[in-house]
């Protein structure tokens, strides 16, 4: 499939394989058995220059937008989907900087996220709201010069490893949604700590850990926008973010179905290769077809963001949905073709298995999000101009 | 520190597939590579860079299209890169290629320490360092494993040897060849395969380098590759079986048979 991607996107794309299959593939089963935070990686990252990837030149970055993440996540995915994400978290934690940042906080925070010193982290979840982000009740109160946060953040990405993080807490509890603001924390900020680190199915390598705020004081110049504006950056830059999982999972699932084509052409049964009979090529083939659909919508998506397009939360959350779906049956696919073999912790496949599900839940589950698309869909009355 | 990095271009071995009718390379589809063991050369060039400060320059002699390699070392830090190319330098043997380099890094004047790779995977020879540290007139150390310190005009380092590590201490400037054991080369990065596109690299021939067309390429090589083949597969040894006496005897006998005694 031609994507029409410049000079300059293949070589991102090429330089991520290569990071991917040179850096990722040969630790990556040690990394998921001992769930270690892949900080070697994170500096090869860094020093490829593919934290830059996101941010504009003027912060030391190369200008890229959407669709050079996505090509990134992808591939590192591939290898790796534990890995991409916690590459990935760090987009997502300066999102809300580099849309609705001052110049102050760019110029503060952007340069050493460019070249990969600091990993960056975004804090919603907490116990009592997971989906239904306005139950959040993290505080953020007004005192003097500054802010006072109290509350806990739970099954947050890069936390503990990640030195800024941007916390969605509330300014004014009675008005709700309106009444929540968004700030960037430093890590080692007197009363902010880490609490309980996860133990997971999956993406076993990132870091899923809790954010403990305990009269945490911050200076103003920290609330990034305005107050009350909380809840209206997070819906946005989750709109710019969902195409990102949705890499992720194709990169996954690309994985799975290479491994798959490969040890379906290998094992003999009945005096052939599995890959003669039809059965698996028929499965095969619907992988191929999953696989190139669900990437072209995420590029496309992506495309449509760069373009500088308004209203794009509808097509963002249909590459998320499509593609993680995609990425969950592929990979369980994969592991059917692999048969016994598959379900061993010596192959790979049930890892990606395993990785599969979290892009189903993440980043809004699959659920709300078609709550989302069809209530946009009954706006537009499932017409599409 | 101003480093020199002396690189070459080789066809890439892992993909090196021979003829079996002639018996020769195949080298249609092969793609040249920067001679492996240099790439520690280069990453061990620009470490020393990034913790001392200065900067580093690579260079290589060979055909034009050699200029690859250079660029690929500005993707992965070199900040400057000269490629030394003229017809009369071909066919060049280790003398003739560390006397064009030796009249080269004079030219450049400024450089604290000359890097090489311990050998290359085509010639295999291992003497190009050290005929070059012999012409510049400055010392000289093989198989280096660490540099530990790097002072104004001295460096502490360490070199591999047949069981274990000699610590050295050297005057600057001076040639070192590096093992691959010194380092874990970095790969490019976006920044520096942007660089490397864009970067000027300039020529030196025979006429800016103002050396005489005798001292170089063939003419000054000081050796002649009369023909290159396979050694034929020798036969496998005999292994005598039998009584301690029996063997004896039939050694002996073979010995007397091929007229050795
Ligand atoms: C590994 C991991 C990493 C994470 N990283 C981060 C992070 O970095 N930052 C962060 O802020 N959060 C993070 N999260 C939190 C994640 O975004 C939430 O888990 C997710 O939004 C779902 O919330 P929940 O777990 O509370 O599930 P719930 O909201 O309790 O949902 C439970 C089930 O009910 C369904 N459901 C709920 N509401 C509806 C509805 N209205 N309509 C239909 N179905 C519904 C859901 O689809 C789901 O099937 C992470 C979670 C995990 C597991």
């Amino acid at each position: 499939m031609e994507y029409f991607l410049t000079e300059q996107q293949k070589t991102i794309k090429a330089l991520a394989k290569r990071i991917a299959e040179e850096r990722i593939l040969p630790v990556r089963a040690e990394l998921d058995e001992k769930e270690e935070f892949p900080w070697a990686i994170m500096k090869d990252l860094a020093d490829a220059d593919m934290f830059r990837v996101f941010i504009p030149e003027k912060y030391d970055g190369l200008d890229g937008g959407c669709l050079e993440l996505c090509l990134v996540v992808e591939e590192l995915s591939r290898a790796c989907s534990g890995v991409a994400i916690s590459y990935a978290a760090t987009a997502l934690g300066c999102s809300s900087l580099l849309e609705y940042g001052s110049e102050e906080q760019k110029q503060k925070y952007l340069p050493d996220i460019a070249s990969g010193k600091r990993l960056a982290a975004f804090a919603l979840t907490e116990s009592t709201a997971g989906s239904d982000a306005g139950a959040i009740k993290t505080t953020a109160n007004r005192e003097g010069e500054g802010y006072v946060l109290n509350g806990t953040k739970q099954f947050i990405t890069n936390g503990g490893e990640a030195e800024i993080y941007t916390i969605i807490a509330l300014t004014n509890p009675e008005r709700g949604t309106r009444g929540a603001s968004a700030f960037l924390v430093e890590k080692d900020t007197p009363g902010f700590s880490f609490g309980k680190k996860e133990k997971k199915m999956g993406i076993r390598t990132s870091s899923t850990r809790e954010l403990v705020f305990r009269n945490c004081l911050i200076p103003e110049e920290n609330l990034i926008g305005k107050e009350g504006m909380g809840f209206i950056i997070m819906l946005k830059i989750f709109d710019r973010s969902r195409p990102g999982i949705g890499a992720q999972a194709v990169g996954l699932a690309q994985g799975a179905l290479e491994a798959a084509v490969d040890y379906a052409r290998q094992r003999i049964q009945f005096g052939h290769p599995i890959y003669s009979l039809q059965a698996v090529q028929h499965m095969l083939a619907d992988m191929a077809i999953q696989v190139e659909a669900a990437r072209a919508l995420v590029y496309a998506v992506a495309r449509t963001i760069d373009s500088g397009a308004k209203n794009f939360s509808e097509e963002a959350a249909m590459a998320k949905v499509f593609a993680s779906d995609t990425a969950m049956k592929v990979t369980t696919d994969a592991v059917q073709i692999f048969g016994g073999v598959g379900y061993m912790c010596d192959y790979p496949m049930e890892k990606m298995m395993r990785d599969a599900k979290i892009t189903q839940i993440y980043e809004g589950t699959n659920q709300v999000l078609r709550n989302a698309i069809a209530s946009e869909l009954r706006k537009r009355k499932g017409i599409r101009e | 520190m101003n480093v020199v990095v002396c690189l070459k271009q080789v066809p890439g071995i892992t993909e090196v597939k021979i003829d079996p009718e002639t018996n020769t390379l195949i080298r249609e589809g092969i793609k040249n590579i920067v001679n492996p063991f240099d790439t520690y050369a280069l990453e061990e060039g620009v470490r020393i860079k990034e913790r001392y400060g200065g900067k580093v320059t690579t260079v290589t002699m060979g055909p034009p299209q050699a200029e690859e390699v250079l660029r690929e070392a500005i993707s992965l830090g070199a900040d400057e890169a000269i490629l030394f190319s003229d017809s009369a330098f071909a066919g060049a043997d280790t003398l003739a290629t560390a006397y064009t380099l030796a009249t080269a890094i004079n030219k450049i004047q400024e450089y604290d320490l000359i890097i090489c790779g311990r050998q290359t995977v085509d010639g295999d020879t291992g003497q190009v360092g050290p005929e070059l540290a012999e012409m510049l007139g400055i010392p000289f150390v093989a198989y280096v494993s660490k540099v530990e310190e790097i002072e104004s005009d001295h460096m502490r380092i360490q070199r591999m040897v047949e069981d274990g590590h000699e610590a050295i201490e050297t005057l600057l400037p001076a040639v070192i060849t590096v093992v691959k054991e010194i380092n874990v080369p970095r790969l490019p990065s976006l920044r520096g395969l942007a660089k490397a596109k864009s970067a000027a690299i300039p020529t030196w021939t025979a006429i800016e380098l103002g050396v005489d067309e005798n001292t170089v390429g063939l003419p000054g090589s000081a050796t002649k590759v009369i023909k290159v083949f396979f050694p034929q597969r020798v036969h496998r040894g005999e292994i005598l079986q039998g009584e301690l006496g029996s063997q004896v005897e039939s050694l002996l006998d073979n010995l007397r048979e091929i007229k050795v005694i």
